[in-house]
């Protein structure tokens, strides 16, 4: 197989029809070209998708109060209702495999009213009142200082870490942030770190403007005894929190006296639901670029295969010659095979490297044009060029098959006979 | 060094058999420089073919050089054709994107001999029919007695038992005719077997034995005087 003289001839072949060669050549190069294309734009549109569910752990879901719509157990219909500290305690105890139960507690809020003044300077922010564990649901680096930790939690200091958005707007360059103070609502905070979120709902600002403080001392400062605002439950790795929220809610509505086919009463959102939605979206259309750009392989592939039959027609009388000076019909079987997969191979290694190049072109552009929504990062992997090479080999197999049995097919007198 | 022992061929067409050969016998020792005659349809180009393995018989033995050829699937055919055989077709048959030497080296290719050693053995084949300094030149820049000297010499390149000539001369002028019978009338007196098939009288004569084949059987095998084609040169 790695024989100079072989080569030789393949290339002398391939290279006496040099015009046809490359036509056919391009069929198998727009195929793979069109595959790479739409597998990358394809791994573009996930990458974007996913930044914007950012860091967050995506086996998690949230939970909230709304008002009853059924009455139960001598209690009306439309009642407020709220979760109580105790309730993070019960879920614990009742449902197993959960990793984080997060109870939050909220101040401000979309375009709020301006609620924390540092100095002469004010600001409307979100602010949380948040356990250590919460840092692990929704992910965030820590720039300066350190996050909330249990000690906040049980001698409930007023403390606040501050997003990198905050600090922007509240300070000076260079002033001390770390030991100072903020007021939010009127109640006095000591600022002991400051963080950078990657990404948040594709919306970079809000992420960066939030105010975290320890959830004990936010309930005591803005008097909400021991109510939750909402939970976020991120359940184990392995198990899905779409398969336990279905127990979780049952638990509270039996705890909050709600009617068990309340539908209202409690709200949630099955992050790992939309997650897996998308994921098998982006698994589609995998699929639909696997499925198109390998029809337009075969295309090219068949092209191969045409010609290949015609320059075995075309070639007839000398296999004839070659066979009755002794060569082994394997010999030239091989020889057929070879043409059509380095054919194969060649146009195909130019259709990755194009694609590749075009890859590179649009990441080039979106670099420098900023970043657009939904797409990122268009790329291949490594695995997906190694498979395509695979398939080159297959197909060109395939394709030098049917030509290279007509080839030997053919008595060698017969093929002496052609003219 | 061919023993053929009462060989049958027929051909079917349609529905009709055409019989070709009806029972040839017929031996040739070594060095002998044998004619096949007959006129057109007589059967000695299929005999030829079947001589040279690119045609199998229906019944009969053939025994080349005390091998038995019988059973052949294509492998062994193209092994046995390499070894034992050189052929020389009336229309060249030579490999047009190919040079000369490489044209010759090719037998030498299907033994899987060395690229060095094959170069050698062309040019000294070459060499010997007269053409070592068209080595590099494509058939079509040669003329037709060149290029049937080419491939001459690459039918011997492979050191074959036996040379098949089919019509090695119908396609070329009298005077390159005899050119080229001279060649093989020389390659004969260093000792090899040659068979050639013609229907010219002049071409036979230059030959040491006559076989006349009619309708599909030998009516006629003579040793004659060989006719020296050199002096037509």
């Amino acid at each position: 197989m790695f024989n100079k003289d072989r080569w030789k001839e393949i290339l002398e072949v391939l290279t006496s029809n040099l015009f046809r060669s490359i036509l056919t050549a391009f069929g198998v190069f727009w195929g793979i070209l069109i595959l790479i294309i739409l597998l990358a734009a394809g791994k573009g549109f996930e990458n974007g998708v996913k930044a914007d569910f950012g860091d967050i752990a995506t086996n998690t879901m949230f939970i909230w109060t709304r008002n009853t719509s059924k009455a139960h157990k001598g209690l009306p219909k439309g009642r407020r209702f709220n979760f109580k500290i105790q309730d993070v305690q019960s879920i614990n105890d009742n449902i197993p495999n959960l990793r984080f139960i997060s109870p939050r507690n909220q101040l401000g809020g979309f375009r709020g009213a301006n609620n924390v003044v540092k100095g002469l300077k004010t600001g409307a922010f979100n602010v949380y009142g948040d356990y250590p564990e919460f840092i692990n649901q929704d992910p965030m680096t820590i720039t300066s200082g350190r996050f909330i930790n249990h000690s906040d939690i049980n001698e409930k200091r007023k403390i606040a870490i501050i997003g990198e958005g905050v600090k922007k707007s509240l300070y000076d360059k260079g002033e001390k942030v770390i030991g100072s103070y903020v007021k939010i609502q009127g109640v006095n905070f000591m600022v002991v770190g400051t963080y950078k979120k990657k990404s948040n709902n594709g919306d970079g600002e809000e992420g960066q403007n939030e105010i975290f403080v320890p959830f004990t001392a936010f309930s005591q400062a803005f008097n909400r005894a021991d109510n939750v605002g909402w939970m976020a439950i991120t359940a184990n790795d392995g198990t899905s929190i779409t398969n336990v929220k279905e127990n979780i809610v049952d638990l509270l509505k039996n705890n909050h006296k709600v009617h068990p086919d309340d539908k209202r009463a409690i709200g949630y959102f099955d992050l790992y639901e939309q997650y897996n939605r998308v994921e098998s979206l982006f698994g589609a259309m995998g699929f639909i670029a696997y499925f198109v750009g390998i029809l337009v392989l075969l295309s090219g592939v068949i092209g191969v295969s045409n010609i290949m039959l015609i320059v075995v027609k075309e070639r007839t009388k000398e296999i004839g010659i070659r066979r009755a000076l002794g060569e082994d019909p394997w010999s030239i079987k091989l020889q057929i095979l070879m043409e059509s997969i380095f054919l194969t191979i060649i146009s195909g290694m130019g259709g990755i490297t194009f694609g590749a190049l075009f890859i590179y072109g649009v990441n080039k552009l979106l670099e420098m044009n900023g970043p657009v929504d939904m797409f990122l990062n268009p790329s291949v992997s490594i695995g997906v060029v190694i498979g395509a090479l695979f398939i080159l080999i297959i197909s060109g197999l395939l394709a030098g098959f049917i030509p290279a049995q007509s080839a030997i097919k053919v008595r060698p007198i017969d093929a002496l006979r052609t003219e | 060094m061919i023993e053929i022992k009462n060989l049958h061929k027929s051909y079917k067409m349609g529905s009709n058999s055409l019989h070709v050969l009806k029972g040839i016998n017929f031996n040739v020792e070594e060095g002998e420089l044998v004619a096949i005659m007959g006129s057109s349809g007589s059967g000695k180009s299929t005999l030829l073919n079947i001589l040279g393995m690119l045609d199998n018989s229906d019944s009969g033995e053939y025994n080349l050089d005390g091998v038995p050829i019988k059973d052949l699937n294509e492998t062994k055919a193209a092994r046995y054709r390499n070894k034992f055989l050189g052929f020389v077709f009336q229309s060249f048959n030579l490999i047009n994107y190919k040079s000369a030497a490489e044209n010759v080296a090719l037998p030498l290719y299907y033994q899987k001999v060395g690229r060095k050693e094959r170069q050698e053995k062309a040019l000294k084949y070459l060499e010997q029919v007269g053409l070592r300094d068209w080595a590099s030149h494509l058939p079509s820049e040669l003329s037709g007695g060149q290029k049937q000297r080419v491939a001459i010499a690459r039918a011997l390149a492979a050191e074959p038992k036996v040379l098949l000539a089919d019509e090695p001369t119908g396609a070329l002028d009298s005077t390159t005719s005899y050119e080229v019978m001279d060649l093989i009338q020389k390659i004969n007196d260093a000792g090899n077997t040659i068979l050639v098939v013609t229907h010219e009288p002049d071409i036979a004569d230059m030959c040491k034995r006559i076989v006349h084949l009619k309708d599909g059987v030998i009516v006629e095998d003579k040793k004659i005087e060989q006719v020296r084609a050199d002096q037509y040169v």
